[in-house]
């Protein structure tokens, strides 16, 4: 088990140096001088310019520049923003931030697809099912932003159950919606993809011996049935975290959320490397981070799956 | 009636009295009304400063807003773009190049340092020396001394005489000199500061109506919370306890937060609610020409744009235009048609400058004057329009496109450019090969900053490279003038050279537009369609 942690580990290495040379390459790359950007529409005295583009080492070639961004991150120095703030400031200040959204998102998915999937899948065919089938495809075929502004005027402004953006400081309750609208992007597969598992795992001798041996119904579908069909579930939770992050980027920015997803955007915007690369490097690193818990998750799930080697 | 989130027991004595007051007479619970003082903090939307919280650093509206409320500069502008004394006693002068300034006595800022002549001085200095790189610098470019060929720590112009007085000479005459004196970048700056810069930029210290709430009140990306300054002494007193600025990423989220009843003022409108705001926030919204406008420039350096040829097509084009109709389909009245250079906030606007025809919607002169320049040279290829497609823009873009394709029977089309900061780039690097959309938001209410910085030869924004002798001379000759009557005289004489040459071309100008909730009152809008935050009044 640890062995394989340790493998894991030394494999995200490279994993993390490639998407950082990516990512700035791809941030280089970008047309645009984002000195120029700062003025806005009036024309940059060209010395100013020139002070402004050495000041952040945008008069260097992109492999020196890279490399100077590779050396000062082993030093802990991410850089700084226009605005003069420590990129390592902004991390802390937003990735809790955003984490907490995609963590109450995870939840709600979980509880509510789950639950949505067993019940559809227990009673095949039945109303229920077919409900949640209509349901769960109207939310698949809603593009995110229109849920996030039908959500936030309906709920927020006519019905006023909720604060229509995220109040200072990002409070639990606050983020009860947009985690909503967040999860609906993804529930519609996890009520497909636990509906079918549980109906695949019902059908399999195990149940069949359960039930025989005279197991209440209570104990065979938690115990026996759903445990054993959350394993592509919880595969699915794991690449889907990824997508939740892309989707804080256009939740954030309706709900206001002071997120990663709304910095990294205006960021990109305003065309601040530092601040870009750095952010993105660390949903990589998130990212590994969770698909690394979620596979040694499925030894729990199902004790014949093993690390040790 | 409860007095809110008062940090400072002193903020309530001014209103505490009137609440009292109203208070003793029963059965009229309104309070407080129009006129009277209020200790409540009002919210309103902005965006992340994008650069450090120094004057002479902040050119853009996130951070100018907090600026000018945190900082008060020798002048100030009231809502007309009138300009009043603030931290100035007196600005004198004889030969519109030599300024005498002498400041109030006995100001101070919100540490205790004094408001002097060296805290004017040494910030101008700085805002100056190349070496800072401060991104309003150009504002010191017409004081004797400035250099952007080597950095000069202490311009020859500026010179302290006494605490309170000093003394400031330009390279040339330029009457309108004390009017820009209440743009931001010409704020003053305390001595403390010099220590460190930087550390300032995010706690700015100041003398203005509001002052930060505490260390550390810019909470980056969401919200800055300023308290009224108690000890401000000048014109523009708060009339309220304090202002929330809440930073907002899009306005969508800012206007539902208004509808919410989580904001009290907004101070823009998402286009998704161009067409309703007015509406569903009737006698609480404004929409109102401010000092900001929209061109297209089209410069000589392309085909068929240069000489007699192309000033007839640029005219054949402004004729061509019904701004009329697309201010009011696109923008659903939010824009005013142009019918100058500037703006109708400035002083010296007028309609009726000669040769402002040229920006009357008439389809049959546009095709006589395209024939006239074909008969020079046939036209050849397509119009293509430039602009940034990460703004507003493509909609009366491609309806403008549209027009000039219909009524000069020609192709056209919008050219998109992905990003603003690729679109200015290609604009000033030159390699701009269409015709590209410009604007103009002025920095201080004078004519001339409307004229000078876009259209004078070899001028910082002149992005079209436009250069007539005869227009620069009377530009000279408006600055040098010492009477602003005699000035603007000159200033829209040389306008009417831009309307034969038109080295761009007038669409319309840019409504302010901004909408509050009834809690609040007293809400103004001003000519640099910022709202007025010190006269706003809010009950509870």
């Amino acid at each position: 088990m640890a062995g394989y942690i340790v493998r894991r580990v030394l494999q995200a290495i490279p994993v993390l140096l490639g998407t950082t040379f990516l990512i700035y390459f791809m941030v280089f790359a970008m047309p645009g001088d984002p000195i120029v950007g700062l003025f806005g529409e009036k024309t940059p005295p060209p010395a100013v310019l020139e002070q402004l583009r050495e000041r952040y080492n945008l008069d260097q070639p992109f492999i020196i520049q890279y490399f100077i961004f590779l050396g000062n991150i082993f030093r802990g120095d991410l850089g700084v923003s226009f605005s003069g703030q420590p990129v390592v400031e902004i991390l802390a200040q937003t990735f809790p931030v955003t984490l907490r959204l995609a963590f109450l998102s995870t939840v709600f998915l979980m509880v509510g697809g789950i639950a949505a999937g067993l019940v559809s899948g227990l009673r095949k065919g039945g109303i229920f099912d077919a409900s949640a089938l209509v349901v769960s495809l109207i939310f698949i075929s809603l593009p995110i932003f229109v849920v996030g502004f039908v959500g936030q005027f309906v709920f927020g402004i006519q019905l006023g159950w909720f604060r229509t953006t995220v109040g200072s400081g990002a409070p639990w309750s606050d983020l009860v919606l947009p985690a909503i609208v967040l999860a609906t992007g993804s529930f519609a597969q996890i009520v497909r993809l636990t509906r079918a598992s549980v109906i695949e795992t019902e059908s399999q001798d195990f149940v069949r011996t359960a039930a025989s041996k005279g197991l209440s119904r209570n104990r065979i579908v938690p115990v026996h049935i759903l445990r054993n069909s959350l394993i592509p579930v919880v595969t699915y939770l794991g690449v889907d975290f990824g997508v939740l992050m892309v989707g804080a980027v256009v939740t954030e920015g309706i709900f206001n959320v002071p997120g990663v997803g709304r910095t990294v955007y205006q960021a990109i915007i305003r065309g601040e490397n530092p601040t870009v690369v750095a952010f993105v490097t660390v949903m990589v690193l998130i990212y590994l981070v969770v698909n690394l818990l979620i596979d040694l998750f499925y030894a729990v799930l199902d004790p014949r799956i093993r690390y040790a080697k | 009636m409860k007095i809110k989130r008062i940090g400072v027991a002193a903020i309530a004595l001014a209103a505490a009295g009137a609440l009292t007051l109203a208070g003793c007479t029963t059965g009229s619970p309104e309070s407080p009304g129009a006129g009277e003082a209020s200790s409540a903090i009002v919210t309103v939307n902005n965006t992340e400063p994008q650069n450090p919280l120094v004057p002479t650093n902040t050119n853009e509206v996130g951070g100018g807003l907090v600026i000018q409320n945190v900082f008060a500069g020798l002048v100030y502008y009231d809502a007309e773009g009138a300009v009043h004394n603030d931290v100035a006693e007196s600005i004198e002068t004889d030969d519109a190049q030599t300024y005498t300034i002498k400041i109030r006595e006995g100001l101070t800022f919100t540490n205790g340092d004094p408001v002097d002549a060296e805290s004017f001085v040494t910030a101008w200095n700085y805002g100056a020396a190349l070496d800072n790189a401060q991104l309003s610098s150009y504002f010191f470019e017409s004081i004797e001394g400035f250099s952007y060929d080597e950095n000069v720590p202490e311009m020859s112009g500026l010179e302290v005489v006494d605490d309170l007085t000093f003394t400031v000479t330009l390279k040339q005459p330029e009457s309108d000199f004390p009017l820009r004196l209440g743009y931001t970048a010409y704020f003053p700056v305390p001595a403390s500061a010099w220590e460190d810069i930087e550390a300032f930029g995010e706690n700015p210290i100041g003398n203005g109506p509001y002052m930060f709430e505490e260390e550390g009140a810019w909470k980056h990306n969401e919200r800055i919370d300023l308290v009224k300054n108690e000890d401000y002494d000048g014109p523009r007193e708060a009339q309220n306890g304090g202002v929330d600025m809440i930073l907002y990423a899009s306005t969508d989220a800012a206007y539902a937060d208004l509808q919410g009843g989580n904001l009290d003022v907004i101070q823009e409108i998402p286009d998704s609610a161009l067409e309703t705001f007015q509406e569903e926030f009737e006698g609480r919204s404004v929409n109102q020409p401010a000092a900001a406008n929209a061109t297209i420039t089209i410069p000589e350096r392309l085909a068929h744009f240069s000489g007699e040829e192309g000033k007839l097509r640029r005219a054949a084009i402004s004729h061509a235009i019904d701004r009329a109709e697309i201010t009011d389909v696109i923008f659903n009245g939010t824009r005013t048609p142009a019918k100058d250079f500037t703006s109708p906030v400035i002083d010296g606007y007028s309609e009726d400058i000669p040769g402002s025809e040229v920006l009357e919607f008439d389809v049959d002169l546009a095709k006589d004057l395209w024939a006239q320049a074909d008969a020079i040279s046939p036209w050849t290829g397509s119009f293509q329009l430039g602009y940034n497609a990460d703004g507003p823009n493509q909609g009366w873009v491609e309806a403008v496109a549209n027009q000039i394709k219909n009524n000069l029977g020609i192709e056209a089309a919008g050219a998109p450019v992905p990003t603003f900061a690729e679109f200015r780039t290609s604009i000033t690097d030159r390699v701009i090969q269409t015709p590209f959309r410009t604007g103009w938001q002025f920095d201080y209410p004078s004519m001339f900053n409307g004229l000078g910085p876009i259209f004078g030869t070899g001028a910082g924004s002149n992005d079209g490279d436009y250069s007539n002798p005869e227009f620069d001379t009377l530009l000279d000759e408006g600055s040098a003038a010492t009477e602003v009557e005699a000035g603007i005289e000159k200033f829209q004489q040389a306008q009417e050279i831009l309307f034969e040459d038109l080295p761009a071309i007038p669409l319309w100008y840019t409504n302010s537009m901004g909408a509050w909730g009834e809690q609040v009152d007293n809400v103004e809008f001003g000519w640099d369609s910022w709202p007025i935050l010190h006269q706003i009044t809010k009950s509870e």
